[in-house]
């Protein structure tokens, strides 16, 4: 009898194990990326840029080149080695810390200079790697290691939209939101993933993509909960979909006036920002 | 070929194009924007890359990713500038990844002033950032050598796999002088193919990276990185002997702008029958300590002066690398002031006549 392979693990993962903790969805989005070199068969002429976070073993994970970039500084190197070699398919994958704190002056620039590579950027609302500090995501009222009464919005601000933010400048082509923590949503996470690389083979320019992800551990939840808490609190306040697409040039200023989205799962976009 | 008169920075980019560098990233910065203005005009006539980066932070980290590629890379910036680079010469030098830093120091600290100025010397050879590490340090006295010492750096960094930086001053970037690039040329770039970050075809990936959490594999790569280091300070200390009537009883000891105001002073002084020299090093890292060292145990030399534009850093080596067996002054301008010949003159004729003591025994003199 004939069999079929109908799942197996990409050409684009090596076989260690992940150092992850359990319900983090850092290695779901690792799998998203690599099933992405292998359909487009860009695997053996990628380079990732892993940051300082969770991810900085990123390298450990994927079968292709990598480099550890400093804290923040992942767009400045994917800038260099793709300006220096054209040929290559360059993306950065990223924390919130590291690109919505430390490294927002590298991203902001290599998106508005329309750096081509494309940019995962995993939203999970806080400093994973040391231990649950506040993120410059994390949402109002959250409590963190250094926020132990919540957010508190006076003296912190707001927590930073990357999306909406970058979908501001005129020149990134590609600027979308998807999350983890639903098999749909995963799915058409894929989706964008698939999309924003393949805007930079076609060389059209910067592409980003921003995955909500959990963080069971520093949430203090288990990972079930982290799911829902990605759901009824992250979503409102990081409403999925894409936001800028090469092929409607200036709409998303009509976006960010409107502010409405469909999506998969009927979260429309209620709210104004 | 013909000289051509060129100014200092331009002629710095353009010796980089021609030891086949033509990726450059970097942040306008006085004084040394005129490398970024002509290489903007210059690169995409050779097909080359130029990025105006969002800050010094920004064009260091690119020459990390820029110089994964294994191709000739370099940067160029001034102090405060460099001070932001600290960051990814760190990583870099951790990562061994061939590429060259130029620095057109001004003088500090904080935004201090756009004048020519050695204040960065301690930076420089010392501290270029966290952790163990160092550059290779080349230190141009003419724009002329400032040519030379970019194609140098550029093997350099190619044989070591570390950056190397170019410590120019204010003075070099700016004047204007006859060059000549025929003079010393640049070796082929070296094949990296082997480390370099060019898609994983047919081979394991590449992986280039900096974390090691492992004490031991830390401490290892450490050991390495220090034998390294070993290797270069025994190869390639490089320095200039300059003047003397035959038994020098002072040697100057100058780097750079500085040194150069001391050969014009030693010209003057040996014409009137004063038997002094110029020790110069032309590696400020490794420092020449060979060469000095042996120097200074001659019967004939009775002490030393250090001649910088700074408030006394590199004497700080002169002693160290002297065992301190003869008197060591000082002599410095800071501030972004060069100090004159006739300046020079003068310490040296009051060190002579013994008129006055060691600069160590009385207060800063204020000048
Ligand atoms: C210059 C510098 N500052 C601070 C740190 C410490 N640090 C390591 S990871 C990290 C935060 C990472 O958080 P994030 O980017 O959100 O990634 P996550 O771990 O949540 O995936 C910090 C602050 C560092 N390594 N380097
Ligand atoms: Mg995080």
């Amino acid at each position: 009898m004939a069999v079929n392979t109908v799942f197996c693990k990409p050409e684009a993962m090596t076989d260690a194990h992940t150092h992850y903790c359990p319900g983090c969805t850092h290695g779901v989005t690792h799998r998203l990326v690599a099933e992405t070199l292998d359909e487009l068969g860009i695997r053996e002429r990628a380079v990732g840029v892993a940051p300082v976070g969770c991810s900085v073993l990123a390298y450990n994970y994927f079968n292709c080149d990598f480099l550890e970039a400093a804290h923040g500084r992942a767009p400045a190197f994917a800038t260099g080695l793709k300006r220096s070699s054209p040929e290559l398919t360059v993306f950065t994958y990223q924390g919130d810390g590291d690109l919505a704190s430390i490294g927002t002056n590298e991203i902001l620039h290599a998106a508005n200079r329309g750096e081509k590579f494309t940019v995962i950027f995993i939203n999970n609302a806080i400093y994973g790697m040391t231990g649950g500090q506040m993120a410059p995501t994390t949402l109002a009222g959250q409590v963190t290691t250094t926020s132990p009464s919540g957010r508190d919005v006076e003296s912190a601000g707001w927590p930073i939209r990357i999306r909406e933010l970058l979908a501001t400048l005129r020149t990134p082509a590609y600027i979308a939101r998807g999350s983890a923590h639903s098999p749909q949503w995963t799915i058409r996470t894929k989706q964008f993933v698939r999309k924003a690389f393949q805007y930079q083979e076609s060389g059209t320019c910067f592409s980003l993509v921003e995955v909500l992800s959990t963080c069971p551990t520093n949430w203090g939840m288990s990972p079930t909960e982290s799911m829902r808490w990605v759901e009824e609190n992250m979503i409102p306040y990081y409403p999925l979909g894409e936001l800028k697409t090469p092929d409607e040039e200036d709409a998303s200023f009509a976006r960010l006036t409107g502010g409405l989205e469909a999506t998969p799962n009927g979260y429309a976009e209620k709210t104004r920002w | 070929m013909a000289k051509q008169l060129m100014k200092g920075n331009e002629a710095i980019g353009e010796a980089a194009i021609r030891a086949g560098a033509t990726r450059y990233f970097a942040y306008p910065i006085t004084p040394q924007t005129e490398v970024a203005e002509y290489l903007a005009r210059r690169l995409p006539e050779v097909g080359g890359v130029f990025v105006q980066a969002e800050s010094e932070l920004g064009a260091s980290n690119m020459i990390f990713g820029a110089a994964s590629s294994g191709k000739r890379v370099f940067t160029s910036s001034s102090s405060p500038g460099i001070s932001l680079m600290s960051e990814a010469l760190s990583y870099i030098t951790c990562a061994e990844l061939p590429c060259v830093f130029i620095n057109v120091c001004r003088a500090g600290p904080g935004l201090g002033g756009i004048l020519p100025s050695q204040g960065d010397y301690f930076q420089a050879t010392h501290a270029s950032g966290h952790g163990d590490f160092h550059l290779i340090v080349l230190a141009p006295s003419t724009v002329q050598e400032a040519v030379e010492h970019m194609m140098t750096a550029f093997d350099l960094a190619d044989r070591y796999r570390n950056p190397v930086m170019i410590f120019a001053d204010g003075l070099i970037g700016q004047m204007m002088e006859p060059v000549d690039f025929e003079a010393v040329k640049s070796g082929e770039a070296v094949d990296h193919s082997s480390w370099a970050t060019t898609g994983a075809k047919g081979r394991k990936p590449h992986i280039i990276k900096t974390l090691y959490l492992n004490p031991n594999d830390n401490e290892a790569h450490n050991v390495h990185l220090a034998e390294k280091y070993a290797g270069i300070r025994a190869n390639e200390q490089r320095s200039e002997l300059y003047g003397g009537l035959g038994s020098p009883e002072l040697i100057l000891t100058a780097f750079g702008t500085a040194a150069r105001v001391c050969k014009t002073a030693i010209d003057v002084l040996n014409e009137q029958g004063v038997d002094i020299a110029l020790f110069r090093p032309i590696t400020i890292y490794p420092f020449p300590a060979d060469a000095l060292d042996k120097l200074s145990r001659k019967q004939h030399v009775k002490r030393l002066l250090s001649v910088e534009m700074n408030n006394g850093q590199m004497v700080e080596d002169v002693k160290l690398f002297t065992g301190n067996r003869k008197p060591i002054d000082f002599f410095g301008r800071q501030g972004g002031i060069v100090p004159s010949p006739e300046e020079v003159i003068e310490r040296v004729r009051a060190l002579l006549d013994g008129k006055k003591k060691p600069a160590k025994e009385r207060p800063a003199e204020a000048k």
